[in-house]
């Protein structure tokens, strides 16, 4: 595994995935995975399809447990956290395939993602007046001023998920995982699907969020233009494995990066070729 | 979308009756619920009694299978629960009939929790299965128990306040009538909430409910303690209106009336459950003035138990196929054709 | 324990059981048919079942019509019914959640159970004899004859299934069906069409099912209890697994018969129940029933 240094090293690492081994019977999706998540970064996670980008963040998320190796968050711990757990913690997520609550509007999907940091408990959901009502006021407000404006849905907040076009249910999706008040975010391919001028408002996003909210950001993404203008880091995954990582520069002339996406062949050509057309 | 409707303050944008029409509404079905017991027979005190334990009971089974989407035939089997608490309550330690019905709303949550807990493993379907299986075993356990009176069952005396026997139908709605009312408010509010919409997210997609913070099992388990407990209250309600509890009282038909209840007012929304629970009690005494109008209908009277096990699933069918929103979604649709009015769309 | 324990007994009410099971299975065949291939649980099953026995009561009984034209006509006519089902009320709710389907099936067997209360009264009623009545002796145990021939044609049917099943294109046909229907489509196969035939199957199946319970216990609106057991049958086997519905049949009918043999008739219902129970906690999806992965 080539690993080439991305700066001076930093304070403790926001997150640590340490030798990760997933294996579902006798199918291993993620075998000795090891990365750092330095705090106020943005990091991406790439690889071909099948490559077990999912499985990792399903694995950091708390949904499946790792058979070995460990996943180390704010220096704690985390392995064995259950995964409502780790949203509480503060890790914020959103979906490969959208996941949104048909069943609810916007605004509830979003005042959803906030459910582990609030307090009211079923006797006072009952009663509502009092301590339920203070509470959904303030989480409405609050939602409203630093979440629905920044995300400039305003205009959807009433409306049922099930009605919207893809691309704003995505950034639904992105305004719920904010709602979560996570110090990371991690988004699973924040911009598939998306056009031109919809990929480029999702990055101004991800970029103010780092900016004015300080959250760390770890994506999964498959569009190279993001991965390379947005990234510090960059991690490979190959078959389950980390092949790469590094600056994206450095990742792009990595001749093992450049055969796990386009195959076995001459390097030297390919690489030529490849600088050809990002210099041309 | 309606018009003249600009709210200044959250607070205010969350308000159950948000409007002037509907605040004014809301006054004048308060009169009439106030004015009615004075102004109806016995037998309709006896329906509106009826149809307003129905529709606690309904709600609670639209929290648990409307709103949060585990299926359950074993809403009988709880009320049942909470009927047989009051009834022993009443007839051994003859304790007041408030803590009498809360005590049977607490032994019915008991229960659904009991029946919650496998709700990880088990899902969908056989979960609903699982249910069966528990209303089986709570018949079987009220039939062989001594302490339950057995086949025989229990009696029950009436509830007493301050002495008064609440034994006739107009004492009865009074404490009916304001104890449903109370569960239906309460059941609105927790949907106004963070517990509410954890319901909505378990039911429409649990596992990442859980990644974003929501722990699977408390709040299924919540789910099924709260709706049990509506049941338990409503069954106690049932105990004091008909004066005896049997093991044939709350048989797996009941909880699939229930279930039919739901789907036919309207899964997942509080109207519905009322809706559902009103137009469900009311059809089989429809079908009774039919026939009792009709001519030779006393040749007919054979036929009315067969034609209204016909008819019951028609309307299951019927709005599964047709209306699968049920009449909360007609209403609504209603509404909005006089929202919008003049203008036609 | 004081005396021998009576061994006889026991194998008696064994093979009795099994020789139940044996009817169970044939049953749950018709539910699993229905499930595979539409992935619909269908809870009117034991409603089918007592339709196929009361329209063998009115073609041999009540229009006193031969053996070998009663009992094709009353298979017919359930099948006939299991496709009308299917087309009027299966069909339109392709796509909605499984519990609507689940739901309508609650109210078809609402509906036949109304019907038949209707058409025929709720009365118990017999069923012509067209099994051998010598009492069958397996040593020194004693078997109904009616329960030994119900279970040897269940057997007969049984296998045909099953060889149908394997060898036949339709066979396959309908398990692709179950498990893609966008796929099976795009490959050629007339979905609505195996959708047709599976409900059109499993009804004749329950109806062979309901003659041959008729004939042992007679009839009467009630007989869709039946269906009960059966549910439990094919969840202990697995809601989609032929050998389950065997295997799951034989076990519900030897756990009934000695529930019911040592601890009283009432308890047939509660060990079952119970059986049940105890199998969903260990083995949610059955003993051989496929666990459905569920991806984030």
């Amino acid at each position: 595994m080539e690993t080439t240094p991305s700066g001076p090293a930093a304070a403790t690492p926001l997150l640590q995935v340490q030798g990760v081994t997933l294996a579902f019977g006798g199918v291993k999706a993620l075998t000795g995975v090891g990365f750092d998540v330095q705090p106020g970064s943005i990091t991406a996670v790439i690889g071909p399809n099948g490559a077990g980008k999912t499985s990792l963040f399903n694995t950091i998320s708390g949904f499946y447990r790792p058979s070995q190796g460990s996943i180390r968050f704010q220096g704690q711990d985390i392995t064995r956290v259950p995964a409502p757990q780790r949203a509480k913690l503060g890790l914020g997520r959103s979906f490969q395939n959208i996941a949104l609550f048909r069943g609810m509007t916007v605004l509830d999907n979003i005042k959803l993602g906030r459910h582990a940091h609030l307090k009211t408990n079923v006797l006072d959901a009952l009663l509502y007046f009092g301590r339920a009502r203070r509470e959904e006021a303030e989480l409405r407000r609050d939602i409203e001023e630093r979440i629905i404006d920044f995300l400039e849905i305003d205009h959807i907040r009433h409306a049922p998920v099930s009605a919207l076009p893809y691309g704003l249910q995505k950034r639904v999706e992105m305004a719920r995982a904010l709602a979560m008040q996570p110090q990371i975010l991690m988004l699973d391919e924040p911009v598939a699907g998306m056009n031109r001028e919809e990929t480029e408002d999702m990055a101004r996003f991800i970029l103010d969020v780092r900016e004015e909210w300080g959250v760390t950001v770890l994506m999964v993404e498959h569009d190279m233009g993001m991965v390379m203008d947005l990234s510090d880091h960059v991690v490979v995954l190959n078959f389950g494995q980390v092949i790469a990582q590094g600056t994206p520069a450095a990742v792009q002339a990595n001749p093992e990066v450049i055969r796990a996406y386009l195959g076995a062949g001459d390097v030297g050509d390919l690489r030529a070729k490849l600088q050809g057309v990002s210099t041309a | 979308m309606r018009i003249g409707t600009l709210k200044e303050t959250y607070i205010a944008d969350a308000a159950l009756f948000d409007s002037r029409t509907q605040k004014v509404w809301l006054a004048v079905g308060a009169a009439l619920l106030v004015l009615f017991p004075f102004m109806a027979s016995d037998y309709w005190l006896y329906l509106a009694c009826l149809v307003s334990i129905n529709v606690a009971s309904a709600t609670g089974l639209n929290i648990l299978t409307g709103y949060t989407g585990l299926v359950s035939l074993g809403q009988a089997a709880f009320m049942g629960l909470g009927a047989y608490t009051v009834a022993v309550l009443e007839t051994k330690v003859g304790t007041p009939f408030v803590l009498n019905l809360l005590a049977g709303g607490f032994v019915a949550m008991l229960g659904g929790i009991v029946v919650g807990i496998p709700s990880l493993r088990v899902k969908g379907l056989y979960l609903a299965i699982a249910t069966i299986a528990a209303s089986f075993i709570a018949h079987f356990i009220f039939a062989n128990w001594k302490f339950t009176g057995g086949t025989g069952g229990l009696s029950v005396p009436p509830a007493k306040l301050f002495g008064m026997a609440l034994d006739t139908s107009f004492r009865l709605y009074w404490l009916i009538v304001p104890v449903t009312l109370l569960m239906l408010l309460g059941a609105a509010n927790l949907f106004r909430t963070r517990v509410g919409r954890a319901f909505i997210a378990i039911r429409d997609r649990d596992i990442s409910a859980e990644v974003l913070g929501i722990p699977l099992l408390r709040y299924k388990l919540l789910s099924f303690g709260l709706s049990s407990f509506y049941a338990g209250v409503a069954g106690g309600l049932w105990a004091y209106f008909f004066r005896v509890v049997t093991p044939e009282s709350f048989p797996l038909l009941m909880s699939i009336f229930f279930l039919a209840a739901i789907i036919v007012g309207g899964m997942g929304s509080i109207l519905g459950g009322i809706l559902g629970a009103v137009f469900m009690t009311m059809v089989p005494e429809l079908l009774k003035l039919v026939v009792d109008l009709m001519p030779g209908g006393s040749e007919l009277t054979v036929f009315l138990s067969p034609v209204r096990t016909v008819i019951f699933g028609l309307l299951i069918i019927g709005f599964l196929v047709f209306e699968p929103h049920g009449l909360a979604e007609v209403w609504r649709r209603v509404r909005r054709f006089f929202h919008l009015w003049p203008f036609r769309n | 324990m004081t005396g021998n324990f009576d061994w006889a007994y026991l194998f008696e009410i064994s093979l009795t059981g099994i020789a139940g099971g044996g009817l169970y299975a044939l049953a749950a065949l018709a539910f699993v048919m229905v499930y595979k291939a539409t992935r619909v649980v269908n809870i009117a099953i034991g409603e089918l079942l007592m339709v196929g026995a009361y329209l063998f009561f009115t073609f041999a009984s009540m229009f006193a019509l031969p053996l070998w034209l009663a009992i094709p006509a009353a298979v017919l006519g359930t099948g006939l019914l299991g496709a009308v089902i299917e087309r009027t009320m299966i069909r339109p709710l392709l796509g909605e959640p499984p519990i609507s389907v689940f739901m309508v099936t609650v109210g078809l067997a609402s509906v036949l159970v109304g019907l038949v209360e209707m058409i025929w009264t709720a009365d118990q009623r017999r069923l012509p004899d067209f099994m051998p009545t010598q009492p069958i002796m397996v040593g020194d145990a004693f078997l109904a004859p009616k329960v030994f021939w119900g279970a040897v044609i269940a057997v007969v049917f049984i296998a045909a299934v099953l060889v149908v099943f394997r060898f036949w294109r339709g066979g396959v046909a309908l398990r692709a069906t179950a498990s893609d229907q966008a796929a099976a489509y795009s490959v050629g196969i007339n979905v609505p069409r195996v959708f047709s035939l599976a409900w059109v199957a499993s009804a004749m199946l329950a109806a062979i099912s309901g003659i041959i319970v008729g004939s042992i216990g007679g009839i009467s609106s009630s007989m869709g209890v039946f269906g009960l057991s059966v549910l439990v049958v094919v969840i202990v086997g697995g809601l989609d697994s032929v050998l389950g519905a065997l295997v799951g049949g034989i076990l519900i009918g030897l756990i009934e018969a000695l529930a019911g043999a040592y601890l009283g008739g009432e308890y047939k219902l509660l060990a079952t129940f119970i059986v049940l129970v105890a199998v969903l906690l260990v083995r949610p999806y059955g003993l051989f029933g496929t666990h459905e992965i569920e991806r984030l």
